[in-house]
């Protein structure tokens, strides 16, 4: 076996041990514990000189028939996936931590910690999957488990509609990407799902698709992945859902396993189809400009904290978008990045607010105040979030949408093309996240404290120790990017290379 | 270990099994269901042990087979469907025993019983004779033997209104469709001077052939085999017959009789595809009759609230992308893909495991739930999370979620169109998978997210070994299926 199978497997494992009885809490976090380890490992050992080849690879064939392309479990990793693996393990454990001891579950704790581990276990298998249908496969096993932890665990009344939307959402858009991919599968003439080959076909001048067929393969691709990153105007079960899934779901959820659309559009979209890309880069722009302008003034419209994290990750999808969109080596690192740092900061807003709600039974602007003051270690970890989220400098936000922003604005010359002009109209969304932001802070731990509200102890280390474990890596990111920058360089030479081998 | 002998082997254990019925002195006759599971244990076995002869030349093979993978992964089919169903119906036994007990004083307590368990032997066989029949003769022969079986069967519960409302309703509408059938066959062997299958293909392929004749020929026999696989616009009798119909029977219904009559179908559409002269037409008819059939199935069931009613529904939806399937055929020459036999294979194997298993919880389940209503399976996740887990399981995988068979026999199914350049189709099949996820995550979502009734029953529910065991296999092989299709397509090569 190799390490990364095990990675791979150590959290589906975990959940088969839970099911079959060992201690929920413990396993779980023992599993995560071991997965960030190893994958540690993976980062340290990794070799940055090797441009677009997969490292660790293994490989099992399990099928081959004549007229279906051969199928492997495969597994492998370059310095994208290697990114977003970090990611997922680091959130992963955070949330393990997050989550409430057994005890405190209402319901089965088993059926939340399974549940629990399959999400994040679906996750890091798609990222580290080299074969097209394990890729697609491991996304969806995420699929059921949302869908029962928000249905059962979730907060408010209208948990089981939520459930049913994400799901429902999803569960189409997964399909829309299905037929793409083997549309492109298939009119490639592909004899397996390794995606090297695949991709290395396409560009093949002889073998690639035409014209027509890229746009139909980047359109089918840019939707079905669009949904899974809740692309404007796919976005509306993405807020609701964050806000009252149970909060390890909303930090997985929107940390980790949203990235893995993005993932694919850089992975597969933009290599498969890089004609159909271009064909379709007008739609995309407008659609993101949506994303960030437009979802942008919704978040500030919102009353509740939960629901405002929720709309401002939507919003920030859309500057992950404009880094793909500009499709040069500086737009695509920072989108990476960028999946990165968003995810961190979303996982620690989300765990922070989950930790509010349970404390103060309540998220409304209105009803909160002035808890800064005698919650100041709450304040200070918030405020770390607020300021990674709108990209202050010093986090790693900031390191990654600089990079967009110079990648979606380069190029020759000096008339204002579309993506000039996009790049123009995304800048004014970090004056919105300021205002959002800002002003969501100031109403919670500023100003006067309202009578009625009781103040809870503050964080004690149970929650300390995953917050601070996200924000060093927020800090750390923030002022070394090479830290991962250096692997994500390599990868997107890879990806970007126009003939293969 | 000539073919043929497994056919005799079954109906020497059905003949066995009304003996030891009607002679041996049983006080309880569920014993009687274990020779024939056994038995048919055996028999699975054997099939990896058989061998067809040399040449299939001569009266007797042109009439029993042909000799071809194809013919032997239908009948492991039927022989697992069979003994899965004799699993469930030893789980049901108490309702039938209820509904056809001998008033009589003195009658045996359970009298009634045990043709129960061996009527299914004889379908087997017919169904297992089916799927290798290729003369218009035996396909008959053997389809009837497998209906007329079907519909004693049906109308098992003789006391029972829903019962016998089901058997008249599926003998009146079987009798008509094996009528559309012999005046099929009977312009087919007009046209042609043949009952051998491989000499229409010939005769239809050669370029005389009359189109008009053919396409009428072939208009009866596919509105007589639409009724049997229950495709639209002549799937009117499923809804009803599987929600009258003893539950075990229902799950036979639904997989041993849709299987055998996709071979046929399978075996008789082939002919007319092959033909330049009708592919065209023949072609348009499968596409038309698949995209109602997706629609109707898929759609229809949305708000089904009976159990048995929305799987009913769900099998027709599976019923269209089998003809998807079928209407995708590549063109002839120069293609690479799968042959529409290997997907259909594949799809109904895969489809066998979870529909089987969604009708064996629900079987132990009517043990201590009122009624077959979905509103019964609140809070089961609490009561049983076994059973709900199980059923979970069957839910995704019908739906198509990734690693279970069902995907793979979708994914499957999909490509095929894609190289078959059915675009319409695709959109087709995509709404009804779309569908798909909403009314089975419905049983799921009434399993896990609502709460129990105020009154109603929360005890543990007991769950027979057997159906233990057979529900834990199910479920580790769809799992498995849905890594590796080998699993299934494994017996094939």
């Amino acid at each position: 076996m190799s390490i990364i199978e095990i990675i791979v497997f150590l959290p589906l494992l975990a959940a088969l041990a839970v099911g079959l009885g060992s201690p929920a809490r413990f396993t779980a976090l023992g599993a995560s514990g071991l997965v960030l380890l190893l994958s540690l490992v993976t980062a340290i050992q990794f070799s940055t000189s090797v441009e677009g080849t997969y490292q660790f690879v293994s490989s099992r064939t399990l099928l081959e028939i004549a007229g279906f392309p051969k199928l492997s479990l495969a597994f492998g990793l370059d310095g994208m996936s290697l990114v977003l693996l970090l990611l997922s393990a680091i959130v992963l454990i955070a949330a393990v931590m997050v989550a409430p001891k057994e005890n405190a579950i209402k319901g089965s704790a088993r059926l939340y910690y399974i549940s629990l581990l399959l999400i994040a276990g679906g996750a890091i298998g798609a990222f580290c999957s080299t074969d097209l249908f394990f890729l697609y496969a491991f996304h969806e096993l995420a699929l059921i488990p949302t869908f029962l932890m928000i249905g059962i665990f979730g907060h408010g009344e209208n948990r089981v509609r939520t459930a049913w939307t994400i799901t429902i959402f999803l569960g189409v858009g997964s399909l829309i990407l299905l037929v793409g991919l083997i549309l492109a599968v298939s009119s490639l003439g592909a004899t397996t799902f390794d995606i090297a080959s695949i991709i290395t076909l396409a560009k093949t001048p002889e073998t690639a698709m035409s014209p027509d067929m890229q746009g139909w393969v980047f359109l089918l691709l840019f939707i079905g992945f669009g949904i899974l990153v809740s692309l404007f105007p796919f976005h509306s079960w993405a807020a609701p859902a964050y806000a009252e899934a149970p909060t390890p779901v909303a930090m997985l959820h929107a940390g980790v396993l949203k990235k893995f659309g993005l993932y694919g559009l850089i992975r597969l979209a933009l290599p498969l189809a890089p004609v159909g890309a271009e064909k379709w880069l007008n739609l995309v722009l407008i659609l993101l400009i949506g994303n960030i302008l437009y979802i942008g003034l919704v978040t500030i419209a919102q009353k509740r904290l939960d629901r405002m994290l929720g709309y401002s990750s939507v919003m920030h999808m859309g500057y992950v978008f404009l880094g793909i969109a500009a499709g040069n080596h500086i737009g695509l690192s920072g989108a990476v990045l960028l999946m990165f740092a968003h995810g961190i900061s979303i996982a620690l807003l989300f765990a922070l607010s989950g930790w509010m709600r349970d404390q103060f039974g309540t998220l409304d602007f209105d009803k909160l105040g002035g808890i800064a003051k005698p919650l100041p270690k709450l304040g200070l970890i918030f405020g770390f979030g607020v300021f990674a989220s709108l990209g202050l400098p010093g986090f790693a936000n900031f390191a990654a949408e600089i990079e967009i922003f110079f990648g979606a604005f380069a190029g020759e010359g000096e008339t204002m093309t579309w993506i000039r002009w996009a790049t123009v109209g995304a800048l004014w969304g970090v004056v919105i996240s300021a205002v959002y932001m800002l002003r969501a802070y100031r109403n919670i731990f500023l100003g006067p404290l309202p009578k009625k509200l009781a103040t809870p102890a503050d964080l004690d280390w149970s929650m300390r120790v995953p917050l601070i474990l996200l924000v060093a890596t927020l800090v750390a990111v923030g002022f070394v990017p090479e830290l991962l920058n250096q692997y994500i360089r390599p990868a997107i030479n890879g990806i970007l290379l126009v003939t293969p081998g | 270990m000539p073919v043929y002998y497994l056919e005799i082997i079954v109906v020497a254990l059905g003949l066995v099994m009304l003996m030891v019925d009607a002679f041996v002195k049983l006080e309880d006759k569920r014993s009687i269901a274990w020779i024939g599971m056994l038995g048919l244990v055996v028999v699975f076995a054997l099939l990896f042990k058989v061998k067809w002869p040399e040449s299939t030349e001569g009266a007797f093979w042109q009439f029993y087979s042909s000799g071809d993978r194809l013919a032997l992964f239908f009948k492991g089919i039927a022989v697992l469907t069979t003994l899965i169903v004799l699993v469930m119906a030893v789980d049901y036994a108490p309702t039938v025993v209820a509904q056809t007990a001998n008033p009589e004083p003195g009658a045996h307590r359970q009298a009634g019983l045990g043709e129960f368990f061996a009527l299914p032997m004889f379908a087997c066989a017919g169904l297992m004779w089916m799927a290798s029949a290729n003369n218009l003769v035996s396909i008959f022969v053997s389809l009837e033997t497998v209906t007329i079986a079907f519909y004693i069967m049906v109308a098992y519960l003789r006391r029972n209104v829903g019962s016998l409302e089901a058997g008249v309703k599926y003998l009146i509408l079987g009798a008509l469709s094996t009528g559309f059938l012999v005046y099929g066959f009977a312009w087919l062997f007009g046209i042609t001077g043949s009952m051998q299958l491989s000499e229409i293909a010939t005769a239809l392929a050669k370029p005389g052939v009359n189109p008009t004749m053919a396409l009428f020929a072939f208009g009866l026999i596919f509105v007589a085999l639409a009724f049997k696989v229950g495709a639209a616009p002549f799937h009117l009798w499923i809804p009803d017959v599987y929600q009258g119909a003893p539950t075990p029977i229902t799950a036979f219904l639904s997989v041993g009789s849709k299987a055998a009559g996709f071979i046929i179908m399978l075996r008789l559409v082939t002919p007319f595809l092959a033909s330049p002269a009708l592919v065209g037409k023949v072609t348009i008819v499968l596409t038309v009759v698949a995209i109602l059939t997706l629609l109707v199935g898929n759609l229809a069931a949305l708000p089904q609230k009976n159990f048995k009613r929305l799987l009913a529904y769900s099998s027709i939806a599976h019923a269209g992308f089998l003809v998807m399937a079928l209407a995708s055929s590549p063109p002839a020459g120069g293609s690479i893909s799968m042959t529409p036999a290997t997907v259909i294979a594949f799809y109904l194997g895969a489809y066998l495991l979870m529909t089987l298993l969604a009708f064996l919880v629900m079987t132990t389940l009517r043990t201590k739930i009122a009624g077959e209503e979905l509103d019964s399976f609140r809070g089961l996740a609490k009561r049983s999370p076994f059973l709900a887990f199980a059923m979970l399981v069957a839910m995704a995988s019908l739906a198509g979620i990734p690693l279970t068979a069902g995907f793979l026999g979708k994914v499957f199914v999909f490509k095929l169109a894609v190289e078959a350049q059915q675009w319409t189709l695709l959109v087709f099949g995509l709404i009804g998978a779309s569908a798909g996820f909403y009314y089975y995550l419905k049983i799921a979502a009434s399993m896990y997210l609502s709460e129990p009734g105020k009154d109603s029953d929360v005890s543990a529910i007991p769950v027979s070994p057997l159906a233990k065991i057979t529900m834990i296999l199910l479920m580790i092989v769809i799992i498995l299926a849905g890594f590796n299709p080998g699993v299934i397509l494994g017996l094939f090569a």
